[in-house]
């Protein structure tokens, strides 16, 4: 019985069959007072049963995607002689973050229809049904979205950036900039043979604020009133001491 | 070395900060203005998003009013009926202008406002100054006797109804005007993040007629209150006044307005006229700049959908 089953099993599974066995350096981020952006170090092997196909081109592909929230993107134009904001589409659910880094280009690595069905490449990633919608489909928007998110390094698309040694071994760096939100960064690592996922691990790495920036945070979100009665009390008594000490030094 | 910012959510270099609160400080010694129409820009500059800027802006100039505003209770320069009827019209003024704040943070145009704000006042301000400091150096060079202005009658001020008796000042006219003042330099408050000294100062002097003794210190006093509120209605319908910014920037600040306050006494009148003219400009210009010129990057994001 278990032999037929092992048997089946075997037959279930395409020749050759490959897993990823992966970790990272870290998976908790704490965003204390001296945070300034994160470095996470995603690393792996390809575990086989038998020797690999080498016929069939293999890649290896790591997308991280932060917490989704709703985003307006706004685009300036010139009226009456100056530039101002005109058109706007929401995209609710759009990732704070994403990045996907590959060991070839994603045009070699993925189909496009393996794209569809596992939303890797950013603008398949950022329009996840159920998960993101734009109020108006208007690509130039959604490409802004991407580029002006990669300009300020949230988004970063990044081929070649995943190295591969005697096509076991693997390994990234993904950069995260210093204005994470805070949640859940899903972390997805997938291995590919001539564009088709042959595997596919998941994880997630948490983020969050910790010590005094978390307690300002949730001070000035949950008792907004104390929090900005702290802040004047602060600004008077510096104001105090100030004109206090230099009277001081003065006389 | 850098430090997070938790409202504004982003990592700045601490002595830049420092730096930054340092130079409006000197500056705020030398001129004896509060400094925030620089700061707020600045800060814009150094990435810090506009409405923690706004929100954090006006938090620093509650510090560095109610410093200015002690050493003018002890002179008994505070006009403080007078600042209290400035400070009731700042509070409906700052009142309304957080609602427009809000209003137009909603639908995308709120850094048009503070910008266009920033523009036409410290363009209107700067040349203003320029042009006076300028004959007054002339007329210095010159040596000949300064002709006598006339101060015009300002019968409309007396002709309005609710008269009050304002003893310090000297006033005995009509609520209005300085409730309407006050008012304005609420709304200032809210938006551009400022106390609106420079608003006010000018104001009382050619329109309410106030002794030049008294103005800035009734000024000071009512700033605090405006910005006070405008802190806290910051802070409770956006959260946007970041508290770590505000005490980095009045740390820098404290030491630089004891720095400014000596080079001050050292140069001319008009000189520091003339050099705050200039650099008010200059701020001016660089705002200006950036609504006329095509931007490189036409897009935008802003987060929460609020359409």
């Amino acid at each position: 019985m278990i032999r037929a089953l092992a048997f089946l099993c075997a037959l279930a599974l395409p020749a050759g069959a490959e897993e990823i066995v992966a970790d990272m350096s870290q998976d908790r981020i704490a965003i204390s007072t001296d945070f300034d952006g994160s470095e996470i170090l995603i690393f792996g092997a390809i575990k086989r049963e038998e020797p690999q196909p080498d016929a069939s081109q293999m890649a290896i592909l790591v997308t991280v995607a932060g917490p989704r929230e709703d985003v307006t993107v706004r685009r300036k134009e010139r009226r009456f002689g100056i530039w101002v904001n005109t058109d706007a589409v929401d995209v609710s659910g759009a990732p704070s973050f994403y990045a996907v880094a590959s060991t070839i280009p994603l045009s070699r690595a993925l189909t496009p229809e393996e794209d569809e069905r596992w939303r890797i490449t950013a603008p398949r990633a950022i329009l996840a049904p159920g998960m993101a919608t734009m109020s108006r489909d208007d690509p130039a928007f959604l490409d802004a979205l991407i580029r002006v998110r990669t300009d300020s390094r949230n988004y970063a698309i990044a081929d070649d950036s995943v190295t591969l040694r005697d096509a076991t071994l693997f390994s990234t760096e993904i950069d995260l900039p210093s204005d994470l939100t805070e949640g859940n960064y899903d972390t997805r690592i997938f291995l590919t043979r001539d564009g088709m996922v042959v595997d596919s691990y998941a994880t997630s790495i948490f983020v969050q604020k910790v010590g005094l920036e978390r307690w300002i945070y949730t001070l000035a979100h949950e008792q907004p009133l104390i929090y900005s009665f702290l802040s004047l009390f602060i600004a008077i008594s510096a104001g105090w001491g100030a004109s206090a000490v230099f009277r001081y030094i003065r006389s | 070395m850098q430090i997070y910012l938790p409202i504004a959510e982003v990592s700045v270099n601490v002595f830049l900060l420092l730096g930054l609160g340092g130079v409006i400080g000197i500056l705020s010694g030398m001129f004896g203005v509060g400094g925030g129409f620089l700061l707020t820009p600045l800060l814009f500059m150094i990435g810090i998003p506009p409405a923690v800027a706004v929100a954090t802006g006006a938090n620093q100039t509650v510090a560095s009013s109610f410093s200015g505003v002690l050493a003018h209770l002890k002179r008994r320069t505070v006009d403080l009926r007078m600042g209290t009827v400035l400070l009731i019209g700042g509070m409906v003024g700052a009142a309304l202008g957080v609602q427009v704040f809000n209003l137009l943070r909603a639908v995308g145009q709120v850094d048009l406002l503070v910008n266009l704000c920033y523009v036409v006042f410290l363009g209107g301000i700067g040349a203003l100054m320029f042009v006076e400091s300028l004959n007054a150096i002339r007329k210095a060079r010159r040596k000949g006797p300064a002709p006598r202005t006339v101060r015009r009658q300002r019968g409309w001020v007396h002709a309005m109804p609710l008269k009050m008796k304002f003893r310090t000042s000297g006033l005995f006219i009509s609520v209005i005007p300085p409730a309407l003042v006050g008012m304005l330099t609420g709304v200032l408050a809210a938006i551009m993040g400022v106390g609106g000294g420079f608003i006010t100062v000018p104001a009382m002097i050619y329109l309410l007629g106030m002794p030049t003794k008294v103005v800035i210190g009734t000024s000071l006093f009512q700033i605090i209150f405006v910005t006070g509120f405008a802190t806290i209605l910051h802070a409770t319908t956006n959260y946007t006044v970041d508290m770590v910014l505000a005490v980095m920037l009045l740390v820098g600040g404290v030491i630089g307005a004891q720095i400014g306050t000596r080079i001050g006494t050292r140069l001319k009148a008009e000189q520091l006229r003339i050099l705050l003219a200039i650099m008010v400009l200059a701020v001016c210009g660089k705002l200006a700049l950036d609504l006329l010129l095509r931007p490189e990057e036409l897009y935008s994001i802003a987060v929460g959908s609020e359409t």
